[in-house]
């Protein structure tokens, strides 16, 4: 694989009261995307979390993040680390900026730089004018958004957020995605969880879906996109002024067309790879007015269902 | 550490809980000043110790200093220590500082230490006010051997304090309801306080020895027994004596080393006790696992 990989687990296991909560998992995070861990509750994801932060020790199996063992070495992961609990909690009689600083203090930061820090990351998540309010006053959703700068005001490398948009508002949560989505850029690799299918999508590079600790499937999210809707081939969508049987006869001469079916003006094309430029010479070649063309898209609630069906 | 022990002292000024245990500090110092007023003119003074009698004289309804401050430690330890643990995972900011690059004892060791300090604000402000006002009201300024004296019961407090604070942080780290942690610290103090020296040592003891094995297995006693021998240097020795025995005593104080000597066995109990609640709530907490949910 030529992607740095920053975070994986080897047959990471977890057992509470002889239920396996975790079952020999093998995950890969590469550096600088945004990984969505999906499952049910009760998948295993929030406890997978905490072993690779080291708050709780394997039954067997490790996990490795930036090449530290989570479970020897977890000081030096957590300092490259933030983590956004799903039950995040601050202290209510504090102010944000002050609940920032004790966390910044723990970071070992200098003062003038955690107040710099502080600022942007306030600033980014929008609550700049709360800075100097208790937060026992915080709403839900602005506890949420404290929640993600404080994540963000150690700097870390890597980011683990449980369920990043829980409790906000339809204009919050774009909000924080957005300042999610934007990381990877930063330098820092994200890793949520979230039962959000259209969220993880909008957002996510590869996913991985559990369901009673084990791991029903990882990978790039086109890829799985296209293995639920089409056994991993392209659909293209194609619209026409107007369709002629020659054309479509045509159109699946081109190499690497698998299928081509009309419907009305539209005809869906199935395909080994994207093929839309070749697609449309011929089209506009043969002297129809090509009116749109796209891939069609997949939802992950295909990718989802498709492996609990399976499964 | 040093961090959190920074940001728990904040918390703990600045909380509503603090504010309350100084009103009531400061309520006991002026009742304990009050009962010193009534009561001292009739105090014997010929052991040569003036000053000291500020802290143990009882007004006519009024009981001494040292008897409100050995019913107020223990709770001002409970109250600094019941919510110590729990409340951080109730409120879910557990995770988000262990999730920080910490050790995680440095989170119980600052709790403890920063209970500590409080504790000993306290303590120290009682006991310098008192001072203070007892010296304007009676006039005559404590000796070297007073001040030595007063120190080690201010140290002894300090200890007794410790311990209670330890038993409700082990407490709050083996319950996770405040309420109930908060009963469970309160049972174990009124258990001592009550029923253990009043109702069940005299019911399992069956001779001298026993009884006094047996009652000072209690911090209470042990920390009355201690506050006795340093600030009434006449009592020599602690106990029961046979009545015969009382009759050769002679009625002076015993010097501070002898003093000491007697103390030592209950002061350093309680250093046990104390170390034992912090060792126990230690190990617990060290090896308490975070969960999911």
């Amino acid at each position: 694989m030529d992607k740095n990989i920053v975070l994986e687990t080897q047959d990471l296991t977890k057992r509470y009261d002889g239920n396996m909560v975790v079952d020999h998992l093998n995950l890969h995070v590469a550096e600088n995307e945004v990984f969505g861990l999906l499952g049910p509750n009760g998948a295993g994801k929030t406890t997978t979390i905490l072993m690779l932060l080291g708050l709780t020790e394997p039954a067997s199996g490790s996990a490795r993040v930036f090449g530290f063992n989570s479970t020897r070495e977890p000081l030096k992961v957590k300092r490259l680390t933030g983590y956004l609990p799903e039950r995040l909690g601050f202290y209510d009689g504090l102010t944000a900026r002050q609940n920032l600083r004790f966390i910044a203090w723990l970071n070992n930061m200098a003062d003038d730089e955690a107040e710099k820090q502080i600022d942007q990351v306030l600033e980014e998540v929008g609550l700049t004018e709360k800075a100097d309010t208790a937060v026992g006053k915080f709403s839900r959703g602005m506890k949420q958004r404290l929640g993600v700068a404080d994540v963000l005001v150690k700097k870390p490398r890597l980011a683990i957020l449980d369920e990043p948009t829980a409790g906000l508002d339809p204009e919050g949560i774009n909000q924080v995605l957005d300042l999610i989505a934007n990381l990877p850029k930063m330098g820092t690799t994200v890793v949520m969880c979230s039962h959000r299918l259209y969220e993880v999508q909008r957002i996510c590079h590869s996913i991985a879906i559990l369901a009673g600790g084990k791991l029903v499937v990882e990978g790039a999210l086109d890829e799985l996109g296209r293995e639920a809707l089409a056994e991993g081939r392209y659909r293209i969508e194609v619209e026409t002024a107007e369709l002629s049987p020659q054309l479509v006869e045509i159109i699946g001469k081109i190499k690497g067309v698998n299928k081509v079916e009309a419907e009305g003006n539209f005809l869906h094309v199935t395909t080994d790879s994207d093929l839309r430029a070749a697609i449309s010479k011929v089209v506009v070649d043969n002297g129809v007015a090509l009116t749109q063309m796209k891939v069609q898209e997949f939802s992950l609630d295909d990718i989802y269902k498709k492996y609990f069906k399976e499964g | 550490m040093i961090t959190i022990i920074r940001k728990e002292l904040a918390d703990y000024f600045t909380s509503l809980r603090c504010l309350i245990l100084f009103i009531l500090v400061l309520l006991a110092s002026a009742a304990g000043l009050y009962a010193a007023y009534e009561g001292i003119r009739g105090v014997d003074i010929s052991s040569g110790f003036v000053f000291i009698n500020l802290f143990i004289t009882s007004g006519e309804t009024i009981p001494s200093l040292v008897t409100f401050i050995g019913i107020f430690v223990p709770i001002i330890g409970i109250a600094l220590g019941f919510d110590a643990i729990n409340r951080e995972y109730s409120t879910g900011t557990m995770s988000r500082i262990l999730s920080q690059p910490i050790y995680r004892d440095s989170v119980i060791n600052g709790k403890f230490l920063a209970g500590i300090i409080t504790l000993a604000i306290m303590v120290a402000t009682t006991l310098l006010l008192v001072s203070g006002f007892g010296l304007r009201m009676i006039g005559v300024p404590p000796s070297a051997e007073e001040i030595i004296r007063l120190f080690i019961y201010f140290v002894s407090i300090v200890i007794y304090g410790a311990f209670w604070m330890g038993l409700a942080i082990l407490f709050s780290i083996i319950i996770r309801n405040l309420a109930i942690s908060l009963l469970a610290s309160l049972a174990v103090w009124l258990f001592f306080g009550f029923f253990y020296t009043m109702l069940i040592v005299p019911a399992v003891a069956k001779t001298v020895d026993a009884y006094l094995v047996l009652v000072r297995l209690s911090p209470n006693t042990l920390f009355d027994e201690a506050t006795m021998a340093m600030l009434l240097p006449q009592s020599r020795g602690l106990g029961l004596l046979a009545s015969g025995e009382v009759s050769y005593m002679i009625p002076n104080p015993l010097p501070l080393g002898q003093s000491l000597l007697i103390v030592w066995p209950q002061l350093t109990t309680m250093i046990g006790l104390a170390v034992v609640c912090f060792a126990v709530s230690y190990i617990v907490f060290m090896r308490q696992e975070i969960r999911a949910t």
